[in-house]
């Protein structure tokens, strides 16, 4: 025999004996039972020798929204009553409609864009500040930043670079040799890895590299104060953190793309040598009358623009980091999202525009 | 008021060399609000966490009587910093020891949870992550949190240190609510003054250099003790210049 009873009729609730957490699992089932068909009018605790915080929680729960009446509780119950159910009526909780989480979703799409925009604006300020004072920028970082974003993330640029005109290649040849096409391995590899594979490449490398890494470290720098430490002192973070990162990255980018391109082509021609029995005068040579210098320029024109973006991308989620630790891994993964995206986006737009000068 | 803490003869303390308080004798009454006190590395926590059951005495009993139901705990502590998930939201915070320890359903755990984070003012945060809350905000989802099995103890470390005068207040305000009208009682550390003359009824006053209880009583009669290093605590003024 339980030390409690729940007893329901048409608009009565009775709650009885000693009702605590230990027997919650079964009350909330009977006070559910008891409401199911109509919500009570009142709730009668006069047969109530103790209820606990839990069973109020639960008691709350069931007559949330309704109009109704407590009686009969002792002195202890009433304050434990009073604590949980309160002098007001408990309001109905508040489901959000599918319409509204999607304007709640288009607007912070919107906003995203401003803020974006907003950004880029400050960099422009941030830009002429330093044009009049130098030292409003940090460029003794500028180095550090070069090195880092650069000579560190070579070897991984150039191994990446030279197994994708590898397997680019080597995809190629068995159609090529069927037709007996095996020198215009040279023109495939030339082309592709000069004009899009190495400036794709090599940015997807540099955002998970520089533009996580810009993310993580400003972001820490948000949560920690030292951004707001720098406003205080009256130094701009865009100029003094922000600028230095961008400028590197503009720099280091088709510097990398470069190498990219000369490691990439160097893998079609280990394919040409090894599988298509061509010389390496044979290859370059082809390599030499397809290949022109707009197809160069042209992906080291995007490689700017790419490093440009991831720059800016990861240090406008680093400064724009809430929250402590979880943040800065938020603001990290969104980081490397954002730049991949950016960087199809204007891999593609560059590429129609070039295409509409005939380059 | 029957004791529902009893402690005699207690050290704590690293390691022998290292002892923080040695032969502590004291016991908590049902319902009261004792206070730990005292200077900073006298001991304070680490008692209170010894008293967690979370360290080992170096000596000494403590005696609890209080009725575990089903090896539920029957202690609900509230850290320093709040010690609350960060991957998880205010709600999920609460609802943990219920789904561990209940057969609760889902949508009773959760009934139970948002009961409780409007019981601390928090109904607002329910699906609020920890980092996006105030410090203030933080103390309050660990109280409520210590409070989800209905513990008859509470113990809470310094739950007003570092915030304003007024969420100081408030903290105050609600434990000592929550204290009278839930029948707890109360363990907590602290050593701000206002808190120590607005909620509690009785207290200890660790002492760093002599390893001791250096007084014991309610805040009042500490407040009027002779002995120099109890009024240096309660007037505030400093043992060396």
């Amino acid at each position: 025999m339980p030390a409690w009873q729940v007893i329901g009729s048409d608009d009565r609730l009775e709650l009885v004996g000693e009702l605590r957490l230990a027997d919650a699992p079964a009350i909330w089932r009977a006070m559910r039972a008891a409401t199911r068909e109509h919500a009570p009018r009142q709730i009668d605790v006069s047969k109530a020798t103790a209820i606990d915080g839990a069973v109020m929680s639960l008691l709350s729960e069931v007559i949330r929204g309704c109009t109704c009446e407590l009686v009969g509780a002792t002195p202890a119950i009433a304050e434990v009553a009073h604590l949980y159910l309160g002098a007001r009526q408990l309001p109905h909780p508040v489901h959000e409609r599918a319409i509204a989480r999607l304007g709640d979703a288009t607007y912070r799409a919107v906003r995203a864009v401003g803020d974006v925009a907003a950004f880029t604006g400050d960099l422009a300020i941030a830009l002429g500040a330093t044009v009049r004072n130098r030292r409003a920028a940090d460029w003794r970082s500028l180095p550090a930043l070069i090195e880092r974003a650069g000579i560190d993330g070579l070897p991984i640029v150039v191994l990446l670079n030279f197994l994708i005109g590898f397997v680019g290649a080597f995809q190629t040849t068995r159609y090529l040799q069927q037709f007996g096409a095996n020198i215009y391995v040279a023109d495939i590899v030339g082309i592709s890895v000069t004009r899009e594979l190495s400036p794709l490449i090599t940015a997807i490398i540099i955002s998970g590299r520089s533009g996580a890494a810009y993310a993580a470290e400003l972001g820490t720098m948000r949560v920690s104060e030292e951004i707001d430490a720098l406003r205080t002192m009256g130094i701009g973070p865009t100029a003094y953190l922000v600028l230095p990162r961008v400028i590197a990255l503009a720099v280091v980018a088709p510097v990398l793309t470069l190498l990219g391109d000369i490691t990439g082509v160097l893998g079609g021609l280990a394919v040409g040598k090894a599988s298509l029995s061509l010389t390496a005068t044979g290859f370059m040579n082809e390599l030499r009358t397809i290949v022109v210098a707009s197809d160069v320029w042209t992906g080291l024109v995007k490689s700017v623009a790419f490093g440009v973006a991831i720059a800016l991308i990861g240090c406008r989620h680093g400064l724009s980091t809430r929250g402590a630790a979880a943040g800065v891994g938020r603001g990290t993964t969104a980081t490397i999202v954002a730049c991949l995206f950016s960087i199809v986006i204007l891999d593609t737009l560059a590429t129609m525009v070039f295409r509409e000068f005939g380059l | 008021m029957t004791a529902i803490v009893e402690v005699h003869d207690l050290s704590i303390g690293w390691s022998r060399d290292e002892v923080l308080l040695e032969h502590a004798s004291f016991d908590v009454r049902t319902g009261e609000i004792f206070g730990l006190l005292g200077r900073s590395a006298s001991g304070k926590t680490t008692l209170l966490r010894v008293l967690a059951g979370l360290e080992a005495p170096l000596a000494g009993t403590i005696e609890m009587r209080v009725t575990e139901h089903d090896h539920c705990p029957a202690l609900g502590v509230m850290f320093q910093q709040g010690a609350l998930f960060g991957s998880m939201t205010i709600a999920d915070n609460v609802a943990l020891p219920l789904q561990r320890w209940t057969d609760l359903p889902p949508d009773a755990i959760r009934a139970i949870a948002r009961a409780k984070l409007r019981l601390v003012g928090l109904e607002a945060a329910f699906d609020v992550m920890p980092a996006n809350l105030s410090g203030g905000m933080r103390k309050r989802a660990a109280i409520a949190r210590a409070l989800a099995l209905e513990p008859p103890i509470l113990m809470l470390d310094e739950p007003s240190s570092g915030l304003d005068p007024i969420t100081s207040a408030e903290i105050d305000a609600l434990i000592a609510t929550l204290a009278h009208a839930l029948g707890l009682t109360v363990i907590v550390v602290t050593h701000e003054l206002g808190s120590i003359d607005a909620i509690i009824d009785r207290c200890i006053l660790l002492d760093r250099d002599s390893r001791s209880i250096l007084a014991q009583g309610t805040p009042r009669e500490l407040r009027d003790s002779t002995v120099p290093r109890v009024q240096h605590f309660f007037h505030r003024t400093p043992e060396h210049v």
